[in-house]
């Protein structure tokens, strides 16, 4: 079983961590909610994996696993939902101001800001 | 009055003069000037006692397992310096009341000067080197803000910079040196460390700690090779260069030296860093100064000089060095800080300070002449003013004192430093107050009005009656203070005539050299600028650039604009470390033993392993990705399940039903698609570094499961008191309510704020090109032909108040079974959610009474509020308390305030995650996005009038 978890953990990061290194904004997002899963889950098992007994009180209770890293994880997945929504209207903001969902800011961005500066508002291209 | 309270009066002032400057400039100098002199009066009053031998403390206690102390401490060098700072203040700011013109705002320079005073009287008192080192960071940054005052002025600017960049190095230096002073003496209390100066001096740290805290002492006081900051401070208003480069700040490392004299010195160490960089400096600076044109650049190099004498009076490690270099001290800031006023005045007088634009200012200025001459004359060395006490007592210390057994390196050094300082000062009687008078200055000078003579004329008066009875006048101050450096009572005795000794021989040669070197100013001025000299701020300013140009290229290099550059970047870097740590550390083979893996893991296994290969791999078709990262989700939630996490599992799932909602109606907006732009090599190199990092991962994670926990975890105080002590059986939730409570109100605000910001976000957009091109946009795919199904709708109000009641029957017993505010709170957001999607926006915002960010609001206060209701129990923030109770014909119940809370954990997150997604509608709404007038596509209630119609 903790092969299993583990390997299912490594699967995640990798998926995650090839996503992120992607040029456009919503692979990314999506490298990046893979990353969560695996982050939290990692998290998860520092209580180290047991079965069929969670952390809920009861006189026939055999024994109990270990709750804290539950609670953190918990408010860790709220939080990390606030902060995928956050990123994912950036890129939705970015992709309406500029017509593209590229990321990356090298090179052409530069010319940018000299044709801001130039000749102010950048016409803007037509997304589709 | 207390220590502390004479350090913190300055602080407490400064805030006046931002105030007072409304009621005029005269009100203003009195308000801060009245500050002032309270502290100097409460110092004074504690004058008698310390000159009699006490120590007075202060002690609060601040961080004490830090050791870092609030303790303040008042003795003979504390009360020297304290004094000098305060008094010296005072005349400062009166003599700034008239300096300053109508256009620099005084406020602010009263409140930077304020500041500045409280820092250096907090040096001056601590009696914690912690808290010392706050002081001195405090004097720097201060000085900082006092020599950039006149920010149009690009020297000025610069100066600050640089003085900050010296200043501010030594003091990182200091730190370092405090610390390790501190670890030897096992306290930073400098009353303790001061009794262990055998033990530091024959520890093995002795010698770092010395050299960085000299660092700190040398950079600060100017000492060679940091003394080229102090001449580019002077484009500051000349008060600050009175007061800071002559009395004060640059005398703080001479008391921090003077302060840890017992501790420190009488090692050779000592003698050969201190004595001998004193040494250079004082003959440096001097050489420096007489050629020099402009007046405050003679008299910042010979403060250099002086400062030099101190340092190498101190450095020879001898008692009687040391009361030299305590009176020393006294007749420098009495005569140098007359001397830079007086600059002052003839630079605001005649528009310039540069000596060869000036001369024969004797009669037209008799009164800043007659102060020039007494300070001057005492700075050369002419008895009987005070200066030719020190400087007679110096050449007798030094002229007995060989160097590495030679004995005429300090003769020669001290001598020749003498002799120039000697024809520096006598140049600034000759060359600017002698001679015909000229027809050119660049503004008819005159003696300037009272109030800007009075405060050096003062200070002259001090150099006479310290000159001609010094006993009387300085003898107690520096018996007291001598004492405190030492260590020991000493005996001081100070007296004009020492019989024909070598020192008077020494004296009468500086001063007969001295003469003689001004008459050959001229051609030896020449030769000075013919000869090669380093620029010190050429070369100051080629070190920093080239450290900015480093530091550039590297952060260029690394963070281009590129982000997946950067992000490879780390995780390759995260990676090596991660090998690094492992391959270096010791590890325990894993002894625990691992469970069974049914074929129901197995299933979900292969299906979560499927699916995250399969994003990785489709993930060009952004709809499919989207999926299949729901179904990782999924699966991680039933893994959460498995391994006994109910409540995680839930919050998992809910979580994901809203993100994936959301990423699709953001994709509602995006490309479908992701073009394919890396080539083959580029997504070969992504795949190895995330296939390196899953492995890393995995490795990490089967590791640690492997193994049993290191230490016994604070898990089984929270199993034994969740019920006792929170009055829940559901653990997890009583954690987030109670046991770690205050994290949680910490995490419901973040998820507010995201909310909010989401909000702000796209208020913003619609503001911008963003909102123009919503206005024409045209969607890029086909619409369903149904928008709002009649099944759908009908099914989802049904649903409504039975989801609701789930969410409410999830809250409620969240305490003691799985559940709580956070799932709660996202089961009812996605019941909301529900009417959204089926019966459209309109229809559910024309039913909504409250605002999401009244939720929010409303959340975050309730939470607060239940937190702050603890204090009225007189229990710190968050306790909570709980009870059970009985209301026929209901059975015994429990009511907790935990619940309050989680009430506000509940509200919080629904109104953040509606907010959210009723962003995303707006900017649907925005985008044309057909509004329905009638609930359904189908309106049921017109079928059978249609039908009888028909």
């Amino acid at each position: 079983m903790e092969l299993l978890v583990a390997s299912a953990i490594g699967v995640m990061t990798a998926s995650g961590i090839y996503l992120i290194l992607r040029l456009r904004a919503f692979p990314v997002i999506l490298g990046l909610s893979m990353l969560t899963y695996a982050v939290n889950t990692f998290l998860f098992v520092t209580g180290r994996l047991v079965v069929n007994r969670p952390p809920i009180l009861s006189p026939e209770a055999a024994g109990y696993t270990d709750p804290l890293p539950q609670a953190l994880v918990l408010t860790a997945i709220v939080i990390s939902f606030g902060m995928t929504a956050v990123t994912v209207m950036m890129a939705l903001g970015a992709f309406l101001e500029t017509g593209d969902d590229r990321i990356e800011m090298t090179g052409e961005d530069e010319g940018e800001d000299e044709g801001t500066a130039g000749d102010g508002a950048r016409a803007p291209e037509d997304a589709r | 009055m207390l220590p502390a309270l004479i350090a913190a009066l300055p602080f407490l002032g400064a805030l006046l003069p931002g105030l007072m400057i409304r009621a005029g400039r005269n009100a203003c100098a009195i308000a801060t000037g009245s500050v002032t002199a309270l502290a100097l009066l409460g110092l004074m009053l504690h004058a008698p006692a310390v000159i009699g031998g006490e120590v007075i403390l202060a002690r609060f206690e601040w961080l004490p397992a830090l050791g870092l102390n609030a303790h303040f401490m008042l003795d003979g060098l504390g009360l020297l310096f304290a004094g000098l700072i305060l008094g010296i203040g005072l005349l400062i700011i009166i003599y700034a009341r008239f300096y300053l013109s109508a256009e620099d705002p005084m406020g602010q320079f009263y409140t930077y000067l304020m500041l500045f005073q409280g820092a250096m009287v907090g040096i001056v008192l601590s009696d914690n080197i912690l808290l010392l080192l706050i002081f001195w960071e405090l004097t720097s940054l201060s000085s900082f803000l006092l020599i950039g005052y006149w920010k149009h002025l690009p020297e000025g600017r610069q100066g600050a910079r640089m003085a900050l960049t010296v200043t501010g190095m030594g003091g990182l230096a200091m730190i370092a040196g405090m610390l390790i002073l501190g670890n030897i003496a096992g306290s930073y209390d400098l009353s303790v460390i001061l009794t262990k100066g055998e033990e530091i001096r024959a520890s093995e740290w002795y010698l770092p700690a010395l050299i960085l805290i000299l660092a700190g002492c040398f950079t600060k006081s100017a000492q060679f090779p940091f003394h080229f900051w102090l001449p580019h401070a002077m484009a500051a208003p000349t008060p600050v260069s009175a007061y800071l480069h002559s009395a004060t700040m640059v005398k703080a490392g001479l008391f921090l030296m003077a302060r840890m004299w017992p501790v420190l010195s009488g090692t050779p160490e000592w003698f050969y860093i201190v004595a001998t960089t004193g040494a250079v400096t004082m003959l440096i600076g001097a050489k420096i100064a007489l050629f020099k044109d402009d007046l405050k650049a003679v008299l910042a190099f010979s403060t250099v000089s002086h400062l030099g004498l101190v340092t190498m009076l101190l450095g020879l490690g001898t008692k009687a060095a040391a009361i030299v270099a305590v009176f020393h001290i006294i007749n420098h800031a009495s005569f140098k800080a007359a001397l830079f006023m007086a600059a002052g005045i003839v630079d605001h007088e005649a528009h310039t300070r540069d000596i060869r634009r000036l001369g024969g200012l004797r009669r037209l200025m008799p009164v800043t002449f007659a102060i020039t001459l007494i300070a001057a004359l005492s700075m050369a060395g002419i008895p009987p003013l005070n200066g030719f006490l020190s400087k007679e007592m110096m050449l007798e210390e030094a002229l007995h004192t060989p160097w590495a057994g030679m004995a005429w390196v300090f003769p020669l050094l001290v001598v020749s430093a003498a002799l120039l300082s000697v024809a520096s000062s006598l140049r600034l009687n000759v060359h600017v107050f002698m001679g015909p008078e000229r027809t050119d200055y660049p503004h008819h000078p005159h003696d300037p009005g009272f109030g800007m003579w009075a405060a050096p004329a003062f200070l002259a008066l001090l150099v006479v009656m310290i000159g001609l009875f010094p006993m009387t006048f300085a003898g107690d101050i520096v018996a007291a203070t001598s004492r405190a450096v030492t260590g020991e009572a000493v005996e001081v005795k100070i007296y004009h005539w020492h019989g024909l000794t070598a020192a008077l021989y020494a004296s009468v040669a500086a001063v007969v050299g001295g003469a003689l070197v001004l008459g050959l100013h001229g051609p030896l001025g020449r030769l000075w600028l013919a000869l090669p000299r380093p620029e010190a701020k050429a070369i100051f300013d080629a070190v920093v650039g080239a450290a900015a140009g480093v530091a550039r290229a590297l952060s260029e290099g690394i963070h281009d604009g590129a982000l997946s550059r950067y992000l490879a970047i780390f995780t390759v870097g995260v990676l090596g470390l991660g090998f690094w740590a492992f391959a270096g550390g010791v590890h325990l083979p894993g002894m625990r033993m691992p469970l069974e893996a049914g074929p129901v893991a197995w299933v979900g296994w292969a299906l979560l392993a499927t699916c995250s290969v399969l994003v990785a791999v489709l993930h060009r078709a952004r709809i499919v990705a989207l999926v299949l990262i729901g179904v990782v989700g999924l699966v991680v939630s039933l893994g959460f399940v498995y391994l006994s996490a109910p409540d995680l599992a839930l919050t998992q799932l809910s979580v994901e039903v809203v993100t994936i909602i959301l990423l699709l109606l953001a994709l509602n907006f995006l490309p479908k698609r992701t073009p394919a732009e890396s080539g083959g090599a580029r997504r070969l190199r992504d795949a190895l570094i995330a296939l390196l990092a899953g492995l890393g991962t995995a490795a990490l994670a089967f590791a640690l499961m492997l193994r049993d926990f290191g230490l016994p975890t604070i898990s089984d105080y929270h199993l034994a008191n969740s019920k006792t002590g929170g009055g829940g059986t559901n653990v997890v939730n009583v954690i987030l309510v109670d046991f770690r409570g205050y994290d949680t109100f910490g995490e419901i605000i973040v998820l507010g704020i995201a909310g909010l910001v989401i909000f702000a976000l796209t208020e913003a957009l619609f503001a911008g090109p963003a909102g123009r091109r919503l206005l024409g946009w045209r969607a890029d795919a086909p619409k369903a032909g149904d928008r709002h199904p009649m099944m759908l709708v009908v099914a989802a109000r049904v649903l409504l108040p039975i989801s609701i009641m789930v969410g409410i029957y999830i809250f409620l017993r969240g305490h003691n079974e799985p559940g709580g505010g956070f799932i709660a709170g996202l089961v009812v957001a996605i019941a909301l959610l529900m009417q959204y999607i089926a019966s459209g926006s309109a229809w559910t915002e024309a039913r909504q009474r409250i605002d999401y960010h009244a939720f929010i609001g409303v959340g975050v206060v309730i939470a607060g509020a239940t937190g702050i209701g603890a204090w009225f129990a007189t229990r710190p923030f968050l306790t909570s308390n709980f009870g059970y109770f009985r209301i026929p014909p209901f059975e015994k119940f429990e009511l907790a305030t935990a619940m309050a809370f989680d009430l506000g954990v509940f509200l919080t997150v629904i109104g953040a995650v509606m907010l959210t997604l009723a962003s995303l509608t707006r900017i649907a709404l925005r985008a044309g996005t057909t509004v329905n007038a009638a609930p359904m596509d189908a309106d049921p209630s017109a079928a059978p009038a249609s039908e009888a119609r028909g």
